[in-house]
C-alpha cells in the first residue's frame, strides 16, 4: 500500500508511458466501487451468492482496468451476464447496479440500462424484426441491455417465428461490439436451461452466469421490513409474529413470487389498514396509528382462512 | 475534385474517431442524427436519400456509428453525411451537417456557358458524374 503511483508521462519527451506500479487502495477508491458493493449490502437482502459474484466480478474488472493502463492487455473482458432465478429474486434490481459498476469502472460508456422483452425486440410481420432489434441495441449502445424473460425470443414449436432472426442480430453484436454493449440476459432457471440448451452461441458468449436462489422466511421478513420502513410504515409487534406465519403459510401456497409477493401483501395490508382507520371517523390519529400495522391488517388475509386457525 | 459542402469539408476526411466524438457531441446536445447518401454531389442537390430514420433516443455514438457502417457496405461509393437535427422549440432544423464518406474519384464539375438574348451569359454548373444514370457514377458497386 506504501507505493505511490507512478508518474504516467515522462517529462523530456512527454509522451503516455505506461505505469509501472499503481496503489490498489487508491485505485479502488477512486472508481468509487466500494460504495456501489456497500449499497449493494445494504440494500438487497440474502443473495449472498449474486453478492459473492458480483463482487468478483468488480474485482476482476478493477485488476482488468489496472492491467489496462500498464499495457498487459487491449481485449476487453466479455461481460455479458446471465441471471436466472425465480420471480421476485431481484434480477432486475441486481442488473441496475450492475450497470453502475460497469459505468463507474468505465466498462460501459454511459451506464443507461434498457430493458425490454420479447415485443420489442421481435416483430410482428416479415422484415420487421431487424430494424426493430437494430433500433433497440442502438438506444443501449454505450450501457447495459437487459432482456427479460429471454426464453420468449426462441419458440422452439414455430421454426418460422421471428425470433429466432432476433437472435441472430443479438449474437452477432454481442461478439463484434464488446466494448459498446453489455447483454444481460434474465429468466426463470429451467427455462433458460432449455433456451441455451437450443442457442448453444448464446451460451458460450456469456461468461457470467449467476443463479440468484430463493429468500429464506428471514429474509423474506427483512425484506418486508425494509420495504415498510421505505414507505414510513412499520409493524407492529404483534404484526410482525403475525407476518411470520404469514410468510410461512405464503411460501407453501402456488405461485409464491418471492420479494413480489411480499410488497403485493404489503400493499394489501395497507389498503386494509386505511379501512379500518376510515371505519372510525371520530378518533383523533397521532403519526404512530397512521404508520403502524397491526396484527388485525395481517391476519384478515385470505391465506390465513385456507383451513389455518386465525 | 474535392467537394466541399457542410462542415469540415476543407479538413482531411474525418476518421471514425473523430466522427464519434462529433456525433457524442450532438447527442449530448439532444439532436438526432440521421444518415443519408446521394451520388448526386450539385451543391443544389437537397435530397438526399435516408438511410434508415433519423436515430432519435440514442445515449452514444456507437449506435450511429453501426448504422453508418452499414450504409458504407451498400453505397460505400457515394457520399454519405451526417446530419443532426434539433427539434427544440425555436430551432426546429438541422443544426449541424458533414459529409462522412465520398467516393474514391470524384470527377468535378464543368461550367456551361449559356449565351441568351442581348449577349448575356448564364452560367450552369454540372457534375461530370451525372452523365451516367444514378447508381452507375463513380463506377457504382
Amino acid at each position: 500500500m506504501n507505493a505511490q503511483m507512478s508518474v504516467a508521462t515522462t517529462p523530456e519527451t512527454g509522451e503516455a508511458r505506461p505505469v509501472e506500479q499503481v496503489d490498489l487502495r487508491h485505485e479502488f477508491n477512486e472508481v468509487g466501487i466500494g460504495e456501489v458493493l456497500d449499497q449493494l449490502d445494504r440494500e438487497l437482502i440474502g443473495l449472498k451468492p449474486v453478492k459473492t459474484r458480483i463482487r468478483e466480478i468488480a474485482s476482476l474488472l478493477l485488476i482488468e482496468r489496472i492491467r489496462k493502463r500498464m499495457s498487459l492487455t487491449s481485449e476487453v473482458p466479455t461481460l455479458h451476464m446471465s441471471f436466472t432465478g425465480n420471480p421476485g429474486t431481484g434480477k432486475t434490481t441486481v442488473a441496475l447496479r450492475i450497470a453502475s459498476i460497469l459505468h463507474r469502472l468505465g466498462f460501459v460508456r454511459r451506464g443507461q440500462v434498457v430493458s425490454v422483452t420479447r415485443d420489442e425486440l421481435v416483430g410482428q410481420y416479415i422484415g420487421h424484426t431487424a430494424p426493430k432489434t437494430k433500433e433497440i441495441l442502438k438506444k443501449a449502445m454505450g450501457g447495459v441491455l437487459f432482456i427479460d424473460e429471454a426464453y420468449y425470443l426462441h419458440r422452439p414449436d414455430n421454426e418460422r417465428d421471428y425470433g429466432q432472426e432476433a437472435i441472430e442480430i443479438l449474437l452477432q453484436v454481442m461478439e463484434s461490439q464488446r466494448e459498446d454493449l453489455v447483454v444481460i440476459l434474465a429468466g426463470y432457471g429451467d427455462r433458460m436451461d432449455k433456451f441455451f440448451a437450443s442457442n448453444p452461441g448464446f451460451r458460450s458468449r456469456i461468461a457470467h452466469h449467476i443463479d440468484f436462489p430463493d429468500y429464506s422466511d428471514d429474509e423474506l421478513l427483512a425484506i418486508a421490513e425494509l420495504m415498510l420502513h421505505d414507505m414510513n410504515y412499520r409493524f407492529s409487534p404483534d404484526a410482525r409474529e403475525a407476518f411470520i406465519r404469514y410468510i410461512g403459510l405464503r411460501k407453501a401456497q402456488p405461485l409464491f413470487s418471492n420479494a413480489r409477493s411480499i410488497r403485493n401483501a404489503l400493499d394489501r395490508m395497507r389498503l386494509r389498514q386505511a379501512n379500518r382507520l376510515v371505519a372510525d371517523l371520530d378518533r383523533v390519529l397521532s403519526a404512530s396509528d397512521i404508520m403502524s400495522l397491526e396484527a388485525a391488517d395481517v391476519l384478515a388475509s385470505r391465506v390465513f382462512s385456507n383451513g389455518y386457525p386465525k | 475534385m474535392r467537394i466541399t459542402q457542410g462542415c469540415f469539408s476543407f479538413l482531411p476526411d474525418l476518421t471514425d474517431e473523430q466522427i464519434s466524438r462529433q456525433v457524442q457531441y450532438c447527442l449530448g446536445k439532444g439532436w438526432a442524427v440521421n444518415i443519408e447518401f446521394t451520388d448526386d454531389p450539385h451543391p443544389r442537390n437537397s435530397f438526399w436519400e435516408m438511410w434508415g430514420l433519423p436515430m432519435f433516443d440514442l445515449r452514444d455514438a456507437a449506435g450511429v456509428l453501426m448504422e453508418l457502417n452499414e450504409c458504407r457496405k451498400v453505397y460505400g461509393d457515394r457520399y454519405i453525411r451526417l446530419s443532426a437535427f434539433d427539434s427544440s422549440h425555436g430551432w426546429e432544423s438541422v443544426r449541424l451537417s458533414f459529409i462522412v464518406n465520398r467516393p474514391n474519384d470524384e470527377p468535378g464539375f464543368r461550367l456551361e456557358r449559356h449565351e441568351a438574348a442581348g449577349r448575356n451569359i448564364r452560367h450552369t454548373t454540372k457534375s461530370y458524374a451525372v452523365d451516367r444514370p444514378e447508381g452507375s457514377r463513380y463506377g457504382g458497386r
